[in-house]
Order: C-alpha cells, then structure tokens, then sequence
C-alpha cells in the first residue's frame, strides 16, 4: 500500500495539466469562498489531496493546519507536494498564532548575544596601547605625520595632463636609434674600427674617476683596481708601477705636461707623485680627506679636486705644498683641467656646475671664487677640454641628463654654441692635427663622436665598446685617441692621422724640448 | 647702531614664507621638466638663486600652481601647514609613481605667529643653501625610474585639523606608493621654516 502511496504522489507532482489540488487555493477562489463565509472548501481540498499520505507519520490534522497557514501569495509551485511538506518535520511552527502578522519569537532570539555586540561596537576603538602605538609608527612612516591630526586638502581643479601623444623626453637616453650623420661627412679617411684593443681587468667602472693618461713621453697610465699600470706605447712593454692595499684603490692618474712624473690620486684621499723613470714615489700629498677624481698640471702645480668638492692647488716643489684652496662645488668634482697656456682652470663637478678660475702659470696665489659659475647643463659636468687654437674656448659636456656638449668663451663668460649629443658625455677631446673634437659617451651606442668645430657636424662615429666608455686619452703626436670602456678593454683609433703632407710639421711639433722635465728632478 | 645691524640680517616671517614658496614653486617647475612630465619646448629658462631654472608656460600649469602657493602662504604664515606632497601619478591608471614630499618644520617661538617673528640668518647663506637643494633635485634624474607613460602631478597639502577650509579645496586620501624606495636631500632653512626634501620612488617597474 506504501508503495502506492508514494507512485501516486509522484504522479501528483509531475501532472502538469490537472487543475491545481496541492498549495493553498488560488485568489479567486478564496474570494469567492470567503464571501460565502467559510473557508472551509478549501481545508476540504486540502484535505483531499493530503488524504493520499494518509500514511505518513504526521496526523492529518496538522497537515491540515500547514496548509491553511500558508499565505495566498506563496506560488504552488514553491510549496511542492503535501508529501514533502509534512516529510519537512516543522513542528514548532505551528504553534506560533497570528496568521500573517510578524511577531518576533523571543525564544529564538538571542537577546543576550545582540545586546552583548551592539555594546562591543562602541568599545572598538579601545585597542592596547602598544597596538595603538604601532599604528602611529605605521601612519608615520606611511605620511610622515600623524594622520589622525592632519587634513589632507588638495586644490580641486587639476593640473592638466600632458598634451596627447606626448612622449617623455628622457626616453630619449633609452632610445637605441642613432642620430643621423652629415651626409657630406668627412673628406679623409677615418678607419671605423679601432686599431689596438688591449684588456683592461678591474678597472673601476665609475663616471667620476678619471682612470687614464697618455704622457708625453708615449708612455700611458692606467689605474686597474688598486694599482697603476705603465704600457709603453713605442715597445708595448707592459710594468706595474705599483699596488695599493686594503680598501684603498686608485681613482685618478695624470702625467705632468712634459716630464716622467705621475700624479696618482686615490680613494682614502692622499696624491702620490712617482717618478716613473727611476720607478720611485716621490712624495706623498696628504691635502684631501675623500677621494680625489679629479687632477690637473699647470707647470709645477697639481691641482686636485675631491668627492667633497674641494679643489686644492698643491705645488710640489714645496715641503708646504697647500698653496691655495677653493671651496666652490657642493658636490664631488669630476672634471678638472687647466688650460695649456695656464690662464683658466675649469672644474666641473656632480652638482651640475661649470666654474673658470683664472689663473697664471706658477703663479703662487689663486683666487677662491670662480670667475664664471656656469650652470647651464642640468647633469655632472665630467668632460672638460681646451682648444688647443683657441686658448679662450672650453668645451663641456654634461652626464646622462643633459646629453649636451657646450662651448664656452671663456674671455667673456658667454656659450658660444651647444649640440646635444643625445648621450651622456664621459669625455671630451680637441683634435691637435684637425679643426675637430671627439667625444665619448655612454648608452645607447656607447660610441665615439667626432664633430668638426665650428659647424658641429658629425664627422664620423666609432662604435665598438660594448659598455659606456670612461675616458679618453691622446697619444702625444696627436694621431690616436684612446678610450677605456666599463667594458674593461682600451681601444685605440687612429682617427686623427696627419695628411701626409702635413707629416713634417707634425714631427717637428713633438720633437719640442722638454720645458718641465728634467726642471723638476 | 646696534639694532640697524639687527635689521638688516633680520629676516621677517612674511619674507621666510616667500623663500619657502619660491623653493616650492622652483622646485615643481624643476621636477616637472626634470621629469619630463610636460614637454621640454614649454619650459623657458630664468635665472633664480643663482640657477638657471626652467619654469613652465604653460597657462594651465600656472593657473594651477600659482593659487595653491597662494594659499598655502597663507597658511604658512598661521603655521597651519606640515608638509606639502607632490604626487606624479599615470593618467590613464592613476596610479601614483613618485611622490615628493617638502615638509615643513617651524623653527624660533611656537606661540608667536605675530608678524614681529624675525630670524637672524644671512639671505645669502639661505639663498646658498635652496640652491644646493634644487641643484640635487636635478641630479637626481640620474638615478630615479623613467616615467614611461604620461604622467600628470597634484599637490596636497596637510594641515593641521583646525584650519579654514576655501572653496575649491576638498579633503583627498592622503598617497603613497607601495614597495617605495626613499631618498632624503638636502633641507634648508630660513632660521624660521625648516624645509625637508624628500622623493620616494617605485623601485621596480
């Protein structure tokens, strides 16, 4: 019998085209039942359909109530069949009154629990001192200030955003594409490819050092980590002058004008002198307390600048060879170099300045402020060369921020000409056989530029290191620029070879008789 | 005698509060095409402090800059103000990438915010001390991430709670980036606002 039961159900549930006989009686017949004054019809209905489970454990009685309870607005097909209304054991329903009023069940309410949270609410902010404490430490850092005590106020009608299709111009310095030659370039031939390369393990890749020099004696310097290395440019014999210890390392080499002997910079701060034909250390120049990047000769004076921006004329003939001191630069000074004929000393240095001092060969006292400051480039001022023609002209390039080289009159403090060289600028050299310079930058192409002065025009680029170049040096007739690249390799191009017509009066210029050399020792 | 030699290295709160809002404004302009957030072709070149300093001209800009300074004047002489930050943040993100951030501290008698408040430090000494800050705010192109989109900069300003709110300003979240890196430069001082520079960067882009 159970078993029909259940199949009739099914069958109750599944027929889709019966009139209705499960759920509460639709609207209008409640009305029209209502108004007959019993609702009794429809318990009756209920009751017929219900009589099917008259198996289930429910008295049919309390089905009977379930389904007389149910509000008008539950759809049928949401209350399913009797059979799994009263298969749903609900029995504390029933017992609330009220037909469809809402009346809270206050046992199942807990009021305990409610009262206790709607009180904790207001208890949230008590949080434990070194909690509290935290937070402030956070905020601090976060805004620099308390931020419970500041207002943050803004103006509100905005600064406007860039011009559309606006490219930052600093993407520049990443670009990879190069500048567009002069087309006519140059009437000579410049070998594009260097003519030497020799190894350079360790040398210290920083844009403020200045790691090499060529003397006039065609013997070069290079500062390799913590000592400095001779190779002879005549024999290619390669000495080690010398190896400093601990942390010590070297940042600095220049060769007197004309003579055998060597200024060495280093890091902890004191200039030794070598005499390199006896292979011996001279003296040694306690003048600085921080790295000194920066030399230049002006006949007996070595002038010396330091990472704190402090230039120190040292004469070193003297037991007291501090003869003057300049405290112009606020920041380390990278590019130092006095003019061939004595007049200017240029200094350039991190904080972006360019000053001229004037000055007289073996004069004894020197000016502490510049004769011109020059602020025009916006990055560290390391490239710094005179024109060997025109005593009065200085050309200066800027590191990765500017790009540019200038050229400054230095008789009346005025740039003459700019060119932006679209990379940083590490070093600068006038040409002594033709009206040109060359100049060595970093990224992108880490290249060599020769411009023809004064058209500024490119004559040749030279590519090959393959990391930003450091610094250049000229061997002494003039004909081969010498670069030393991060890369740890020097290069050697020949690219300012004399005509060969011109050949005689080169020899005869470096066949000029020392002035300085055997003066000092 | 005495009191002509106190008048003239004397520096009155009203002229402290000049050199910090002339720092300020330098200062924007300095980072703005620094930055490369505008194009350069609108900046033009003054001389200031010693400096060559590129200012925009672009009108926009300008409306924008120069109220806000004004105000913020004003605020500086009620001592209102604790810091001042400059957030360049991607345009189509919105994302902040940089923040500097010039904050204040106000030196010589708290209480006294009456206009008698006079420092005793040299103008060129001052003078000496914003331009070595505005030279390393240049200098630190060389080291902070290129803003590879188009970026455009707000400033907010935070004050203390009490102060009297205008028209055209509203209370914004106060930014910051996240995985910042930090750099202190130099602060300055006029013996009666003491300025701290500080940038802070994303490290990795």
């Amino acid at each position: 019998m159970s078993q029909f039961a259940f199949v009739n159900d099914l069958k109750n549930v599944v027929r889709m085209d019966e009139p209705i006989t499960s759920g509460p009686a639709p609207r209008w017949m409640k009305k029209s039942m209502d108004s007959s004054g019993s609702a009794n019809t429809s318990r009756n209905k209920v009751s017929t359909s219900s009589s099917f489970n008259a198996n289930t454990k429910i008295p049919k009685e309390t089905s009977d109530l379930i389904a007389t309870k149910k509000t008008p607005s539950k759809t049928p097909s949401k209350s399913k069949s009797p059979a799994s209304k009263s298969a749903s054991n609900t029995p504390a329903k029933p017992k609330t009154p009220g037909g469809d009023r809402f009346i809270p069940s206050r046992m199942s309410t807990n009021f305990d629990i409610s009262h206790f949270k709607m009180n904790r609410e207001n208890e949230d902010l008590e949080i434990s001192p070194s909690q509290s404490d935290y937070r402030k430490a956070m905020s601090e850092n976060l805004h620099g200030c308390d931020i419970n005590n500041v207002r943050v106020l803004s103006y509100q009608n905005k600064a406007p955003a860039p011009p559309e299709g606006y490219q930052n111009a600093l993407k520049v310095v990443y670009t990879q594409s190069k500048t567009p030659m002069n087309i006519r370039g140059a009437t000579r031939y410049i070998p594009h490819a260097p003519d030497r390369i020799l190894d350079a393990p360790e040398i210290v890749d920083d844009y403020y050092l200045n790691l090499i020099d060529w003397s006039f004696s065609n013997t070069l310097a290079v500062a390799l980590g913590t000592s400095v290395y001779l190779w002879n440019a005549d024999t290619g014999a390669i000495d080690q002058l010398f190896d400093l210890e601990g942390a010590d390392y070297v940042t600095s080499v220049s060769w007197v004008p004309n003579g055998n002997l060597l200024a060495v910079g280093t890091a902890l701060g004191p200039v030794q002198l070598w005499d390199v034909a006896q292979t011996k250390r001279l003296r040694i120049m306690n003048s600085h307390s921080s790295r000194v990047g920066a030399m230049s000769w002006n006949t007996h004076i070595l002038t010396t600048g330091s990472r704190t921006g402090q230039l120190v004329h040292n004469d070193v003939r003297q037991r007291e060879h501090v003869v003057g001191t300049i405290y112009s630069h606020t920041q380390e000074v990278c590019g130092l170099k006095w003019a061939p004929d004595g007049r200017y000393l240029a200094s350039g240095g991190n904080d972006n300045l360019l000053n001229i001092y004037s000055g007289l060969p073996g004069q004894a006292t020197y000016q502490s402020e510049p004769l011109y400051s020059f602020s025009q480039h916006q990055a560290a001022v390391k490239a710094l060369d005179w024109c060997p023609w025109q005593t009065n002209v200085l050309a200066s390039g800027g590191g990765t921020a500017d790009r540019t080289i200038r050229f400054w009159n230095c008789n009346n403090g005025q740039c003459i000409n700019s060119v932006n060289a679209n990379s940083q600028v590490c070093a600068i050299l006038w040409s002594k056989t033709y009206r040109e310079l060359v100049s060595a930058h970093g990224f992108a192409n880490n290249q060599l530029t020769i411009w023809k002065y004064p058209a500024l025009t490119k004559v040749a680029e030279l590519t090959g290191h393959t990391n930003r170049i450091l610094n250049l040096a000229m061997s002494p007739d003039g004909s081969t620029v010498l670069s030393a690249g991060a890369d740890e390799t020097l290069r050697m191009w020949k690219c300012f070879l004399p005509d060969p017509n011109k050949k005689k009066d080169q020899q005869k210029r470096s066949s000029r008789p020392t002035l300085l050399g055997p003066g000092l020792r | 005698m005495a009191t002509k030699q106190q008048s003239q290295n004397a520096i009155t709160l009203k002229g402290s509060a000049k050199l910090v809002m002339d720092y300020l404004n330098f200062g924007i302009n300095s980072i703005l095409f620094q930055r490369g957030i505008y194009p350069p072709e609108s900046f033009k070149t003054e001389e200031h402090f010693g400096l060559s300093i590129l200012v925009s001209t672009d009108e926009k800009i300008q409306q924008f800059l120069q109220p806000v300074l004004n105000q913020m004047k004003d605020w500086l002489l009620d001592q209102k103000i604790q810091k001042m930050a400059m957030v360049i943040y991607n345009v189509t993100t919105k994302e902040v990438l940089e923040r500097w951030d010039f904050k204040l501290q106000y030196e010589g008698s708290p209480n006294d915010t009456n206009s008698e408040l006079v420092g005793n430090k040299d103008l060129s000494t001052i003078q000496k001390e914003i331009r070595d800050v505005l030279r390393q705010i240049c200098s630190t192109v060389s080291f902070l991430p290129l803003l590879d989109c188009p970026c455009a900069f707000d400033l907010q300003i935070y004050t203390k709670p009490e102060v009297d709110v205008p028209q055209e300003w509203a209370e914004t979240a106060p930014s910051y980036i996240a995985n910042s890196q930090e750099l202190q430069l130099r602060s300055f001082s006029t013996s009666l606002h003491r300025m701290n520079t500080v940038v802070s960067y994303k490290t990795d882009m």
